[in-house]
């Protein structure tokens, strides 16, 4: 199967990222601060924010096995944008928390962050995600030469932080969590030989 | 003779958004939340299940004749009756907050049979009419404390357990009370389906020691703001244990049994590290993933209304501290 993308493909698309990325959150933030959320408008926003997050971590992530499974090249241009949403809506996520649901009670913020491992964890998820979009422009791309490729694989550290966060943060419904972990596990599994060849430059760098 | 001439702004009756469209618009958020941006997660059983009851017509609760209780009574801000009734943990169905109050509409109370049995002298079987009418009701305004630290203040209707309990003839070697929730898979999605109920394994059950039950505060509830239970506030019949964790105030009860022996109770049997048999609230013992030290009070406003207060020990009813006199309650949490 063969997909030709021209420039104007690629446009409408972006297009249509930035559309269903930005109106819904635009929109539960309105309705969150009319009080039409409800029981718990909190609650809501951090579930939201934090899923869509997942979602677009997820979707970024399924950007290059679908460009190398359907020989697409140019769908490759649209994979940095997914991530920097994806990173928005982490930051919605964290600024929800600490705003709505922790009242900005700044040591009561830092002792979770720190106490709670599911926090943490998701916490960790969350820098590495910024660190990322504050490198991914083409200019520190130049800058960071070879390093920029292994600073940018943390992604896949993160994305596993995120389904560890997820899943440690429910009460007793793992279903959910679940179908995450699969989805993310066949998403890590198409790229086996880079993880495997990762892992094994770590082990030698230690030893 | 009132004559209206309508304004050429006036909404015409005809072009008022209908109730089921304008409360469909939450469901449509939560499915853009899964679907919209990502159209990845293809099944959700219980989002499914309440995009289709949003048309139904909605559970009918009738007014109640009761006294006010100032004794027992704060005399905070209550949680607006909306928010009581759409915030619900109430597994049997579905986990989400929203789906009790979206699943639990078509859910039939009359007729109900509450079993009062165990080690008494007279067991006792109640029907649905008098559930109501056994004792004289009273209103009292509690605040409810979530173990996910959130909090509201309702104003419940019901009675004190130690009546029923006492009109029982308790044997002296009763020491425990259980608590046992309806078992209706048909009626209940969660009990027929472990995806949509969290995994729990059903009936929902309960335990007090029998001092905590007989005390003044604990409250058979059969209603809230002035009408009877909403099945998603556990109609027609629920405990209410104001100084504990929401969890431990059980809802639409079948039995109440005496016991000798502590009985096992349903979160203490999934995660004992959690959540303990007592779970008195207490700020003191944080739950193992979060503090209990504060909580998120619910009442009206929007994002930008929120109040983090402080956690008080058994929830600020320290009346019934001298319950608990030389326990270790770090053990005992």
């Amino acid at each position: 199967m063969k997909l030709r993308l021209t420039n104007k493909h690629i446009f409408g698309l972006k297009v249509f990222i930035h559309l269903t990325a930005l109106l819904p959150l635009i929109w539960v933030f309105y309705q969150g601060a009319i009080d039409q959320l409800g029981g718990d408008p909190v609650k809501e926003i951090l579930h939201f924010t934090g899923i869509s997050a997942f979602n677009l971590l997820l979707i970024s992530l399924l950007v290059a096995p679908l460009a190398k499974r359907f020989k697409i090249a140019p769908l490759m241009r649209v994979r940095r944008l997914l991530g920097l949403y994806a990173f928005v809506y982490a930051m919605a996520h964290f600024l929800s928390y600490i705003f709505f649901e922790l009242q900005l009670a700044w040591q009561l913020i830092i002792s979770e962050i720190i106490k709670r491992p599911y926090i943490t964890v998701g916490f960790s998820a969350f820098v590495i995600l910024m660190i990322l979009a504050l490198t991914s422009t083409s200019w520190a791309q130049r800058k960071l030469g070879r390093i920029w490729q292994s600073l940018h694989n943390l992604v896949y550290l993160a994305a596993i932080l995120v389904a560890l966060h997820y899943i440690w943060s429910v009460k007793s419904d793992v279903l959910q969590p679940l179908i995450y972990w699969a989805l993310l596990l066949i998403l890590l599994s198409f790229r086996r030989q880079k993880i495997q060849q990762l892992i094994k430059k770590r082990k030698k760098t230690l030893a | 003779m009132l004559i209206k001439i309508p304004k050429k702004s006036d909404e015409s009756e005809s072009q008022v958004t209908p109730q089921a469209v304008y409360q469909q618009r939450r469901s449509m958020l939560k499915a853009m939340g899964f679907l919209g941006t990502s159209a990845l997660l293809a099944s959700q059983p219980v989002r499914a299940l309440s995009w289709f009851s949003d048309d139904q017509e909605m559970f009918k609760t009738t007014p109640l004749s009761f006294t006010k209780t100032t004794e027992f009574s704060t005399s905070e801000t209550l949680t607006p009756l909306d928010k009581v009734s759409s915030h619900n943990n109430f597994y049997e169905f579905g986990t989400a907050k929203s789906d009790p109050k979206e699943n639990a509409q078509q859910f039939k109370v009359d007729p109900w049979t509450l079993t009062i049995d165990g080690l008494v002298e007279k067991p006792i079987t109640l029907d649905y009419d008098a559930l109501t009418t056994l004792f004289p009701l009273e209103e009292r305004i509690y605040r409810l404390r979530c173990v996910e630290a959130w909090s509201m203040v309702i104003p419940w209707i019901g009675f004190s357990l130690a009546n029923l309990i006492k009109r029982a003839n308790p044997l002296s070697s009763a020491k425990y009370v259980a608590f046992e929730t309806l078992e209706d898979p048909k009626q209940m999605p969660g009990q027929r389906n472990p995806f949509i109920g969290g995994g729990i394994d059903y009936p929902y059950v309960e335990g007090l020691r029998l001092d905590e039950a007989l005390h003044p505060l604990t409250l058979m509830s059969v209603g809230l703001y002035g009408e009877t239970l909403p099945p998603q506030n556990g109609a027609p019949i629920r405990l209410v244990v104001p100084w504990k964790y929401g969890f431990k105030s059980i809802k639409s009860i079948v039995r109440i049994k005496l016991t000798d022996k502590q009985p096992p109770t349903t979160w203490q049997k999934l995660a004992a590290n959690e959540y303990g048999f007592y779970a008195n609230v207490n700020p003191a013992v944080a739950h193992p993933r979060w503090s209990q030290a504060s909580e998120r009070r619910i009442t009206s406003g929007g994002l930008f209304n929120q109040s983090r207060i402080p956690t008080l020990p058994f929830n600020g009813y320290d009346e019934v501290s001298e319950l608990y006199k030389g326990m270790d309650l770090r053990r005992y949490f």
